[in-house]
């Protein structure tokens, strides 16, 4: 598939991309930079300094809602993508209005209960569209042990071992290195070509 | 029973297992988990009363914190 095929395929996706933290914003960066057609970003919360060590913003942002934000670098990178933003907290409830229509769901949410919400929620009211969710991140170095499987429709890619402790901080190379990696099964999925 | 646990097969002695006993012969003891049998998601109210049986396609995530 020539570049030009890629771009053309991606222009008419949609993906959903549940939390702009670590895994969230770098994560829609890639999608943005191979031209996805339409990304949804969902995210309540405002940038602080502290996020400043893995997630995809800027020192001048702080303060700024995250979707705001990241919609601004989105289209500093490609003003041609379509940014759907919403500044609210992914519930239960709301989950179907937020991310129906969506081709990929992408998992990017910090805290284990809010993704067995995501999670529970993705299998039981759109059990057909792929979720694609980060697992184990934390610390640094052991390149090897993050990987990528698949579990019928929900795709894990991380570690699966390390938790985010204050001795196991999640810092930008490996958030990174599972953020991309999403991105890379994302693009795997909408091509038609999934082989993990 | 033979079944498919997290894309391995797996043998166990009993003709079937509830969800529950299944996770404890695992030694899978973390609390946030989600689980699928044959496609279909386990509620947490469900793992005392739902049944693995033979031929069963197993999923078992362990969900930990971290994004």
């Amino acid at each position: 598939m020539t570049y030009e095929e890629i771009r053309g395929r991606l222009s008419r996706k949609r993906v959903g991309i549940a939390g702009c933290g670590g895994l969230g914003s770098n994560c829609a960066i890639a999608l943005a930079r191979v031209g996805m057609g339409t990304l949804v970003i969902v995210d309540f919360d405002c940038l602080s300094v502290s996020n400043l060590n893995r997630q995809y913003y800027f020192r001048d942002q702080v303060g700024m809602k995250k979707v705001e934000a990241l919609a601004d670098n989105i289209l500093r990178i490609d003003p041609t993508i379509r940014v759907e933003k919403h500044p609210v907290r992914i519930t239960a409830t709301n989950f179907t209005g937020l991310f129906a229509g969506c081709d990929v769901i992408v998992e990017a949410f910090d805290l284990a209960e809010e993704k067995e919400m995501l999670i529970t929620s993705a299998l039981t009211h759109f059990p057909t569209i792929p979720l694609v969710v980060g697992l184990g991140m934390a610390g640094w170095g052991n390149n090897a042990a993050i990987h990528c499987r698949r579990l019928g429709n929900i795709y894990v890619c991380g570690d699966e071992t390390s938790e985010i402790s204050a001795s196991m901080p999640p810092l930008a190379p490996r958030v990174g290195m599972v953020a991309n990696m999403q991105a890379n099964v994302v693009m795997d999925i909408l091509l038609n070509s999934v082989q993990l | 029973m033979k079944i498919i646990l997290n894309n391995y097969h797996e043998e166990f002695d009993r003709e079937s297992l509830t969800v529950s006993e299944l996770l404890a012969v695992k030694n899978f003891t973390f609390k946030m988990l989600v689980i699928k049998i044959n496609g279909n998601l386990v509620s947490k109210a469900a793992y005392d009363t739902t049944m693995v049986h033979d031929g069963d396609e197993v999923h078992v995530l362990h969900l930990i914190s971290g994004g």
